[in-house]
């Protein structure tokens, strides 16, 4: 198991190095596939094809890589957190809260500019999702997942009833936001990755550092303590961890549920119920089927795109629906 | 939740007999049930009283028993009564769905949509009005069609040797995304105002119906609640796992076939007749279960408390903002979400103090 296990892992990083190539070349504009690894060995030469590489698709993969990453992360960490398998990062208020803090951005004080978004969404996230886990928690315990769950979904509620409020009273706003709200990584520069990857990367190592305690507390809540996992401070590093995570990965991209909700059940399919395994292949099959989907999106609708949140459901839904068909599941 | 149960099958239970039918009073939930319809009789009388035009109960009572003037008859009785009344229905139709959900799917997020049905019926809708451009009883059998439709199609999807819980809910999670991404493709490729009225009926409204909505949910909730309670039991023991159901003789494969089934027609007609009002479903059951302070679905006064969370917060949409015509439900998502996060916060305090 171990073996077939490391092997499929070492597949699985082929796949996200054929997509990220595949990233490089298609597209509106295609390069061949020599022109691409020549540009990547020398830069510099300020030829069409390498500002195309440079300053257009280079940022939009390195984006997607990190986006996804971020999203498959969190997803499974949020799952096994909640034990709940219709988690997803969103849960905890993160989309919810940037959705609202964007869309005050937007329809109060009038900023149109999606680079000037990243931070009200990022603020909106941390906000939500403290208040979020407050609520959860029982007194001076820790979260409960089902608790953690249904204050979730009350102040999403919330916030999407302001959402509602003002997109639907103000048409420019909810134009702007109607686009934001889908997900997509073209167009973002290079500086919304240096803005949001410090954060992602905080996010993703606190992720794999809660694999083995995750692991404890998957049995329940008695047994994870008597076997030496500390309740409070892994469910408090876990909602710290998905808050970075997804709200940077949102702040970038914009919402995208899919990928976090369903990518962590295809890992566990594949791995078993170990999140040793199921953290790094989520973290790889995640950017996998956002920038596959992705370049997909590029193709299908020539001259013009589909955006990547689109796109994503279309690609990973099939896959995720013939796998939950055929193995035998195995439960949170 | 099922060692809350056995902690609790202590407490005191009355048994009515009534010929031959037993029926089991929990007077927790009596009361419950008892002031959580005082309030919604309450919210019913300002409804049909207060407004830009007023009209003292006493007068109200006169137009409807045909004794008032015309304007009171028009006001009353083709204005405010319908609307009423309509909340109450579709908010009593998405109690009892969501709890049905709740236990099928044993998870508190559970809802209609874990099978795909308001993701199905917004698509429905969008692509009526967006596509089609129909009218409102078009948009209204669009969304009927594809929430039917894909609930449909989850449950085919989801069957292989017997339907599972685990793997519904997968399935149903799959196909949501996927439709939900054609309403995001439509809603971004229309014209923006176009695009901001389907927006509008996703929210969920009451503005502007009438009788003709009231008249099908009220036949639904007549056919549907009775076969609800009867489900509301077995549901009970569903909730224990599917094999331990079985041990007690309930068949879990049935039960819930036809828990789908009710329920899925519940949040059919009810949106149909005012579009997907969120975070009902899912509230009124988990609000209940809190007062109740009962496991299981508690079918009767779950449909009570949505029907006072609906009113409520039509009225609150009608009265407090009435420049704005705001759909009811961005008010039933305040008031909803934040009456739940008070309950949570107040069990919260209880177990610091």
């Amino acid at each position: 198991m171990r073996g077939r296990r490391s092997v499929g892992l070492v597949a699985v990083v082929v796949l996200l190095a054929v997509v990220c190539i595949l990233s490089l070349t298609v597209g509106s504009k295609p390069i061949p596939l020599h022109v691409v690894l020549d540009e990547l060995w020398h830069r510099g030469d300020q030829s069409d094809d390498g500002i195309v590489i440079w300053s257009l698709r280079m940022p939009r993969t390195a984006l997607g890589i990190a986006v996804g990453i971020s999203l498959g992360l969190a997803g499974a960490l949020m799952q096994s957190l909640t034990r709940n398998p219709l988690a997803d990062p969103g849960l905890l208020g993160v989309n919810a809260g940037a959705a609202a803090a964007v869309v005050a951005a937007i329809g109060i004080l009038g900023l149109t500019s999606p680079s000037a978004y990243i931070w009200f969404a990022l603020l909106g996230a941390a906000i939500a999702s403290v208040t979020v886990y407050l609520l959860g928690s029982r007194g001076n315990s820790a979260a409960t997942p089902v608790r953690l769950a249904l204050a979730g979904a009350a102040i999403s509620a919330v916030l999407g009833a302001f959402v509602s409020a003002i997109v639907l009273t103000d048409q420019q706003a909810f134009d702007s936001f109607r686009f934001w709200s889908v997900g997509a990584l073209a167009g973002q520069p290079a500086s919304v990755l240096w803005g949001t990857g410090p954060f992602m990367a905080v996010g993703a190592v606190l992720a794999l550092a809660l694999a083995r305690p995750l692991n404890a507390l998957a049995l329940g809540d008695d047994a994870g303590r008597a076997l030496g996992a500390r309740l409070g401070r892994t469910r408090a590093v876990s909602v710290i961890s998905v808050t970075l995570l997804c709200g940077a990965a949102t702040a970038a991209a914009g919402p995208i549920g899919f990928v976090g909700l369903t990518v962590p059940h295809i890992a566990r399919a594949i791995t078993g119920p170990d999140q040793r395994w199921i953290f790094p292949y989520s973290a790889l099959l995640a950017p996998i089927l956002l920038l596959g989907s992705d370049v997909l999106g590029r193709v299908v609708a020539r001259p013009g795109e589909l955006e990547v949140g689109i796109v994503t459901a279309f690609v990973g839904a099939p896959v995720f629906i013939g796998l939950v068909r055929r193995r035998r599941l195995v439960q949170i | 939740m099922t060692s809350m149960a056995a902690a609790r099958s202590a407490r005191p239970k009355r048994i009515f007999t009534l010929g031959s039918f037993h029926i089991r009073v929990e007077p927790r939930a009596l009361t419950v049930a008892l002031v959580l319809l005082v309030l919604t009789v309450v919210v019913l009388v300002i409804s049909l009283t207060t407004g830009d035009y007023p009209i003292s109960p006493i007068d109200v009572v006169r137009t409807l028993l045909g004794d008032g003037t015309a304007i009171q008859h028009f006001i009353v009785e083709t204005l405010r009564l319908p609307r009423a009344i309509l909340a109450m229905v579709v908010g009593a139709a998405l109690g009892i769905g969501g709890a049905i959900f709740q236990s099928v799917s044993r998870n508190p997020l559970g809802s209609p949509d874990i099978i795909g049905f308001d993701a199905g019926a917004a698509t429905g809708a969008v692509v009526v009005l967006l596509v089609l451009h129909g009218s409102q009883a078009a948009t209204s059998l669009g969304a009927l069609i594809g929430g039917v439709g894909t609930a449909l199609a989850v449950y085919l999807l989801a069957m292989k040797r017997g339907v599972q819980g685990y793997r519904l809910i997968l399935v149903g999670i799959g196909i949501a995304a996927m439709l939900t991404s054609v309403n995001s493709y439509l809603l971004t490729r229309a014209k923006v105002t176009e695009a901001q009225q389907a927006a509008v009926w996703l929210t969920g409204s009451l503005n502007g119906r009438g009788w003709e909505q009231v008249r099908p949910v009220c036949v639904a909730l007549v056919v549907l609640v009775p076969l609800a309670c009867m489900l509301g039991r077995s549901l009970r023991m569903l909730e224990l796992g599917d094999d331990t159901a079985g041990m007690l003789g309930v068949p879990a494969e049935g039960i819930r076939l036809a828990s789908i089934v009710v329920g899925v027609g519940l949040a059919a007609t009810a949106t149909a007749a005012a579009g997907p009002i969120g975070f009902v479903a899912l509230a009124a059951p988990q609000i209940t279960r809190r007062l109740t302070r009962a496991p299981g679905p508690n079918v009767l006064v779950s449909a009570i408390c949505g029907a006072l969370l609906l009113s409520a917060s039509d009225l609150v949409a009608q009265r407090v903002l009435p420049s704005t015509q705001l759909p009811v439900g961005i008010v039933t998502g305040v008031i909803g979400g934040i009456y739940l996060a008070w309950l949570l916060s107040r069990e919260w305090r209880k177990r610091l103090g």
